[in-house]
């Protein structure tokens, strides 16, 4: 059975058909999850799209962490539910502590809308599960609150533990340790700031990020119990 | 019931040094057109303020504190700075 995947909507995000086009290309059925939902039963993966939950008020994700999904989004991935969280949505899983870090203004101050190569560090997280470690894909990337950072002691810690999932091969935004995306302990929670909805199809530019989305559903089949 | 008093708090929150501060670099840049060429260390920051009913001062700034450091303010790259003052008569 396809799996399917849940698409987290808050008001002002505006990825979500993207991200629900994207994935059913590739062989999922996807629906709207309303963020006052307080129930994820029946998805195999979560998905928080770009945009700006709240309106990025206060900081981007500072007030979406209070929306009533959160508290579902949080015991889905304590579960080991597949969490992935896209630009906005990375951001909004920082900001409620299911990831570490923040992610700050780009260095340039510019916002910044360009395809990035990002090179692939991890193989086993729920979003790049069997991709070959130093795959490299074009996807592209667009925000201004994009720098990710965080104190020396997470870094040394999101290295040590294998944490850091993508790079970008020329870092434009000027993230520590140029880093693109990042998961969390159990690997089954990803965050990463380039868009991989809008490299799925050639008419886009790039198909690379339907090999990330591709992962996921493989993760969400794995996860999704046997029919 | 402790009878509670209002108290006005003001939460001051800046970039923590070494996080990127677009606003204030910019401002800075702006500055010598108005002849102005001496001011450095320009830093954007924000300012809230509310009214708070507690118990005491204390009560106020540690209930404020909670506002400024779970909301206002993330931890990882910003700082906050809370004052707390008695406003009117007990409530």
């Amino acid at each position: 059975m396809a799996p399917r995947i849940g698409v987290v909507l808050f008001p002002g995000t505006n990825c979500e058909y993207d991200a629900i086009q994207a994935v059913e290309r590739l062989g999922a059925t996807a629906e709207l999850v309303w963020h006052g939902a307080t129930s994820a039963a029946g998805y195999d993966a979560l998905i928080l799209p770009g945009g700006f939950a709240h309106g990025d008020y206060l900081r981007p994700g500072a007030i979406a962490r209070f929306s009533p999904v959160m508290d579902t989004v949080a015991a889905y991935a304590a579960d080991g539910g597949p969490v992935i969280g896209i630009c906005n949505g990375f951001q909004v899983l920082t900001e409620a502590g299911l990831l570490p870090g923040a992610l700050q203004k780009n260095r340039g101050l510019r916002f910044l809308c360009t395809t990035t190569t990002v090179r692939v560090e991890r193989d086993d997280t729920a979003l790049t599960t069997g991709v070959p470690v130093g795959t490299e894909l074009a996807i592209p990337i667009n925000h201004f609150e994009g720098n990710y950072t965080c104190d020396t002691a997470t870094l040394d810690q999101l290295r040590d533990e294998g944490r850091i999932v993508l790079r970008y091969v020329d870092n434009p935004n000027g993230s520590i340790d140029d880093i693109a995306g990042v998961c969390n302990a159990g690997r089954n929670v990803v965050g990463l700031m380039p868009h991989p909805e809008r490299a799925s199809d050639p008419l886009l530019g790039s198909e690379d990020g339907a090999v990330l989305l591709l992962a996921l559903l493989r993760t969400a089949d794995a996860a999704a119990p046997a029919a | 019931m402790a009878a509670s008093r209002q108290f006005s708090v003001q939460v001051e929150v800046l970039l923590r040094d070494g996080i990127a501060d677009p606003q204030g670099a910019t401002i800075e840049r702006a500055l010598p057109a108005l002849g102005l060429d001496g001011v450095t260390a320009v830093r954007a920051g924000k300012s809230f303020r509310f009214d708070l009913a507690a118990a005491s001062e204390s009560d106020a700034l540690a209930q404020a504190t909670v506002v400024a450091d779970r909301l206002l303010a993330n931890p990882v790259i910003e700082e906050s700075q809370v004052t707390v003052r008695p406003s009117g008569a007990p409530a």
